[in-house]
């Protein structure tokens, strides 16, 4: 299992062929309060970069962008129940979605955890 | 630390002591949340009493030979009726132009020898220049300062903690205000708000002011409250906000605020635009400011086009979000007028798709002022 980071605080955890995607905990608690998530629908292709979900806190809406091109194979329909975890457990059961990666070359060129960390520390 | 072309209000380090989430607004460094946040902020505000540092609006004194000429001065300017005030009442209304446009919304209070004013912060220079500009010579404007001191103590158990600390406040009627001491404290004290809660509002000046929000925090139940509750909290109360809800391209009538304007004012006019209001009153505007409700959970921001189920364009929302006492997306916007009325169906472009939504009743939380 390998995780990477996005300069737009996703993060994407490659598993058995499959990447899940979430915000990471900086990301959370930058937004606050997760009060709506929109996931998208199984079979929607991702362009990197490009709008994938979006999550709103009572403040704003914010768009979480694809972090690699790909397909969505699931979106997480817990959130629709309860956006709450995504501020509760943003690397854990407030994933958003997952997808199949078309080209492993960019998730490899994505930050990985120390990158990351450091990146966070230098904002 | 911090941004120093910023103005900075008398709590400003008290906030940051506090953890707060500071942000530039209307040209302070405010405190949008503090540590517990705005979901919380709000529901606490609602369940027990919520304290909010506002000293960034202006506060203005009219004085002049007499109060009689001070307030017919300022009735020229506004539609609201100034001079059925008996002293120490205090009236909403707004400064209109010549097309009935809304330049800024306003709390007036009348006292014995003077009239006191507090505008929006984003409006205050222009505000000012508008007074300068259109009251008589006559009239003094003391601006009390960038600096002044505006505290807002709102919530169910906001009477109970005034109490402790200023017994006269616990029968103040609603929109009544008169100076006192709070712990040695020279005060003026109001009974109103913006949240739809009970609750207090007290101009103190800058000096003291860090002091008097450190007592009031003291008290049990009370917590620092930022700006993002106070949105939440009166966007759910139905409230407008100036630049969203209202401004120059709204009328009084077109907002629904028909009833800050009484029967003498709408007879004799007498203020910008009373032409266009009087046509409006007898013929209907072509639109209004409804609530409107979302039927699904995802929030309809401002700006958000609001169709009819044929897919016409039919208005705007002008206020949305989440509302945490709600417990779903409320907003508010202006809708063309054969759609105004209550359990309407439309449809709002979310993300260009259509959600469905009805027009509701204002406010969404039920107001809870004081009666006596």
């Amino acid at each position: 299992m390998t995780i990477r980071f996005t300069k737009d605080h996703e993060w994407i955890k490659l598993d058995g062929g499959v990447a899940t995607v979430g915000i990471t905990d900086y990301a959370q608690n930058a937004l606050g309060d997760v009060v709506f998530v929109e996931v998208p629908d199984a079979g929607k292709v991702l362009e990197q970069g490009k709008d994938a979900a979006v999550v709103e806190s009572v403040k704003a809406a914010s768009e979480i962008y694809a972090p690699v091109d790909g397909t969505v194979i699931e979106g997480n329909a817990a959130l629709g129940d309860d956006p709450s975890l995504v501020n509760t457990a943003p690397e854990g059961d407030g994933w958003f979605f997952k997808m199949s990666i078309k080209d492993m070359a960019q998730f490899d060129a994505l930050m990985d955890q120390d990158a990351y960390k450091s990146f966070t520390e230098g904002l | 630390m911090g941004d120093t072309s910023l103005l900075r209000t008398p709590l400003y380090d008290l906030h940051v002591e506090r953890g707060a989430k500071m942000v530039p607004f209307a040209g302070y460094d405010m405190p949008v949340q503090y540590p517990l946040g705005v979901l919380k902020e709000h529901l606490h505000t609602r369940a027990r009493a919520g304290l909010f540092d506002v000293s960034h609006m202006g506060q203005v004194r009219l004085r002049g030979a007499d109060i009689d000429s001070v307030i017919k001065a300022l009735e020229a300017l506004v539609p609201g009726d100034i001079a059925a005030l008996v002293p120490g009442r205090i009236r909403y209304t707004m400064f209109t132009n010549d097309t009935a446009g809304i330049l800024d919304d306003l709390m007036v209070t009348r006292f014995e020898d003077h009239l006191y004013v507090v505008i929006n912060a984003g409006c205050k220079t222009e505000d000012l220049a508008h007074l300068k500009a259109n009251l008589p010579g006559d009239i003094t404007i003391d601006y009390l300062g960038d600096d002044a001191g505006l505290l807002a103590l709102q919530g169910p158990e906001a009477a109970a903690v005034m109490a402790r600390l200023l017994p006269e406040a616990a029968d103040m009627g609603f929109m009544s205000a008169r100076a006192a001491m709070i712990d040695g404290i020279p005060v003026q004290i109001s009974r109103s708000g913006y949240t739809g809660e009970d609750g207090y509002e007290i101009s103190v000046g800058a000096a003291d002011a860090e002091k008097l929000a450190r007592l009031i925090l003291a008290q049990d139940g009370v917590e620092a409250i930022g700006l993002g509750a106070r949105d939440s909290l009166r966007l759910e109360a139905g409230l407008c906000l100036y630049g969203h809800d209202i401004d120059t391209s709204t009328s009084p009538i077109e907002a629904a605020l028909n009833w800050t304007i009484s029967k003498r004012r709408r007879t004799d006019g007498g203020f910008p635009g009373a032409g266009v209001v009087q046509a409006q009153l007898a013929g209907g505007p072509a639109r209004r400011r409804v609530g409107i409700q979302p039927e699904g959970k995802a929030p309809a921001r401002e700006h958000t086009e609001i169709q009819d189920l044929s897919g016409n364009r039919i208005g705007e929302i002008t206020s949305g979000g989440f509302g945490p006492t709600a417990g779903g997306p409320v907003a508010m916007g202006y809708v063309d007028t054969g759609f105004a009325a209550v359990g309407t169906d439309v449809q709002l472009i979310v993300r260009g798709k259509a959600m469905p939504a009805k027009v509701a009743a204002l406010p969404f939380a039920p107001h809870r002022y004081f009666k006596g």
